[in-house]
């Protein structure tokens, strides 16, 4: 199982594993206690909408800034510790920078030289797998937002990593782009990759990861497999009727259909699939006959929303932001 | 699975070659080619002098030489005094401030550019880019001084000739050996400059402002000139920054007068290493949140 070569018998650490980080900025707290644990071969996404925490928490496991409290273990090391707790991870949180009046190409040598080994022998392939081969002569002070994103990439994977810590790897990029970028990250994944990646792009994550957590206002609501979250959300269904007012009526009257609203101007519900064929029976009695009866697949983007701004699971949580 | 097993165990390999100072020292150096101040500060460093001399060219020609100042007799007579008084006049603000143009920059640049994520999070521990980084800052000074005063001993023997020199206890020495003395006194007058790349560092670190920085340290260095010139503070005067960059004219008594050379050095340690120290520490433990 385990590479006799270099490796012991255990399969080792986790590549991420977080307890009780908190990050305090004064009052404000930007991380509320999160735990989190990404196990070799996850591509782990770590959603959460604008200022709930997702760079500060990567931040805190690249060891750029210092946990108010609790550990980040990379594989077993502290990164506050040693810098070789980043030996094998790869990453960058926000957009990736460099120096913009050194070009591509120097700016991943700089970088090479700066991680040892053999980078500098991976600088062509890498810019060859992000495609900015062709531009690499240039300064990158000149290079567009999604130019530096694909630059971000490529610098990551010059340290040829076994984990790589991505944060919103996709923003600034434009359709071509964020497909190559999910490709590339389905690639290294298949590869044997580590991923984990902050997003709010929901199609984003539910495409390509395996894991999420969902976290708002520094604290996870949410934390599992995507399958598992779905299932738990049971099935919905969107109906239209020439008369959708009674067909309301109906529907709520209905044994076994729960949550009746409307959504987007179609009736939507929840059933299971018997309740169905007994509903459309008694619609057609009552007159509302149907247009469209159709089994709603649940987004990650529906529980993303009823996760970070419904009230009722998050309501049971500590206020994330100190009243103090 | 045996892709999860093999990618735990090839991070467990101890990497073969890890980078160290020497590359970060490299690459800064590297970096200072492609940045405007730097040419700023090493183009000033050569014009001087050879504006300088190109005024007393006028000047001796108005009013036959003499002037007001301790060394302005011997100008015409030996080009190896230019560099000295450049020396002696620089002091006060241009040595200063050409050191603070990038060793107030070094840190705060990165911060501009929102670069220090991108490098922390590669193989090199904190320290190592630090030291790195200092050491680029150091010998840029160093260059910009050593720049100064070739440029002066060339020009001002083009105009005065490469003639002997009165040390200031009023023997003669021979060309050669005023020349050794002139880079001799570059050398002294490095300690003090070191002093000022350490406050430059800790500005840089602790503002992560670039123009901050350098301002701030050039108004350091200026205001121990004020502390120097102020009535009542008379017996400060040997112990600031300022009186250090005077301590290489000891080499230019007979015999040497090393005394101010020697209180230059301790007087520099204390306060260098003190403001070189923060720096570190700062650098080490700040958290990195922008960029
Ligand atoms: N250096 C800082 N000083 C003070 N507050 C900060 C700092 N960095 C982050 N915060 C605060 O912490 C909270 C979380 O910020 P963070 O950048 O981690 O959010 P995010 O989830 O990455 O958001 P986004 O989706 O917009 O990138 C925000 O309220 C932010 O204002
Ligand atoms: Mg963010």
């Amino acid at each position: 199982m385990t590479n006799p070569a270099d490796a012991p018998t255990s399969p080792g650490p986790a590549p991420v594993e977080v307890r009780g980080l908190v990050k305090r900025y004064g009052e404000l707290t930007a991380v509320a206690g999160v735990d989190l644990t990404v196990e070799a071969g996850d591509v782990y996404g770590y959603l959460g909408p604008n200022g709930a925490g997702k760079t500060t928490c990567l931040r805190m496991m690249l060891g750029l800034i210092r946990p108010t409290e609790g550990t980040v273990r990379l594989f077993g090391r502290d990164p506050l510790e040693s810098v070789h707790a980043l030996d094998g991870v790869a990453g960058f949180v926000e957009a990736p920078t460099f120096y913009p009046y050194l070009n591509g190409r120097r700016n991943l040598e700089l970088l090479a030289s700066f991680d040892g080994d053999d980078a500098r022998g991976r600088i062509d392939e890498a810019l060859e797998t992000v495609e900015l081969a062709d531009r690499a002569k240039d300064r990158v002070g000149g290079y567009s937002h999604g130019m530096r994103q694909r630059l971000g990439i490529a610098a990551a994977l010059l340290r040829d990593p076994q984990l790589l810590l991505l944060d919103e790897p996709a923003t600034g990029l434009d359709p071509a782009g964020m497909r190559d970028m999910r490709l590339l990250i389905r690639r290294l994944a298949d590869q044997g990759m580590t991923v984990l990646l902050s997003s709010h792009l929901l199609a984003e994550v539910e495409e390509l990861c395996n894991r999420v957590a969902i976290v708002r206002t520094g604290k996870i609501v949410y934390e599992g497999a995507i399958a598992e979250l779905k299932r738990s959300a049971g099935a919905t269904y969107r109906l239209s009727t020439t008369d959708d007012e009674r067909a309301m009526a109906v529907c709520r009257a209905q044994p076994g259909v729960g949550d009746v609203r409307v959504v987007h101007g179609r009736i939507s519900f929840t059933a299971d699939d018997g309740t169905v064929a007994e509903l459309s029976q008694a619609l057609i009695e009552a007159g509302a006959l149907i247009q469209m009866l159709a089994p709603q697949t649940v987004t990650l983007e529906d529980l993303f929303f009823s996760l970070t701004e419904g009230d009722g699971v998050v309501d049971e949580k500590a206020p994330a932001v100190a009243t103090r | 699975m045996s892709a999860v097993a093999e990618s735990t165990g090839a991070v467990r390999r101890p990497a073969r070659s890890r980078p160290g100072v020497r590359a970060v020292y490299r690459w800064e150096l590297f970096k200072l080619r492609y940045q405007k101040r730097t040419y700023l500060g090493l183009g000033a460093a050569a014009v001087v002098p050879i504006i300088f001399v190109v005024a007393i060219h006028f000047r001796h020609h108005r009013d036959a030489g003499g002037g007001d100042f301790a060394f302005a007799s011997y100008l015409t007579k030996s080009g190896l005094v230019v560099p000295l008084v450049i020396l002696l006049f620089g002091a006060v603000w241009m040595f200063p401030l050409i050191t603070a143009l990038v060793a107030g920059d070094i840190f705060a640049s990165e911060d501009h550019n929102g670069t220090l994520k991108t490098v922390l999070t590669r193989s090199l521990e904190r320290w190592q880019i630090f030291a790195g980084k200092a050491l680029a800052a150091a010998t840029y000074a160093v260059v910009a001084i050593f720049i100064n005063g070739t440029v002066a001993v060339i020009a001002g023997c083009i105009e005065s000739g490469f003639n002997s020199v009165q040390t200031l206890s009023g023997s003669i020495v021979s060309a050669p050996k005023g020349l050794e003395l002139v880079y001799l006194s570059l050398l002294v007058y490095l300690i003090p400059i070191a002093t000022v790349v350490c406050i430059g560092l800790l500005l840089s670190t602790v503002t992560r402002n670039s123009a901050a920085a350098v301002v701030g340290t050039l108004m350091i260095s200026l205001l121990f000139q004020l502390i120097g010139i102020l009535p009542g503070l008379g017996a400060t005067v040997p112990y600031l920054l300022s009186t250090q960059f005077n301590a290489w004219q000891g080499l230019l008594r007979q015999p040497i007068d090393w005394s101010p050379i020697v209180r230059a050095v301790w007087v520099c340690a204390l306060y260098g290493i003190p403001a070189l120290g923060t720096a570190f520490l700062v650098f080490l433990r700040r958290d990195v949140a922008g960029g």
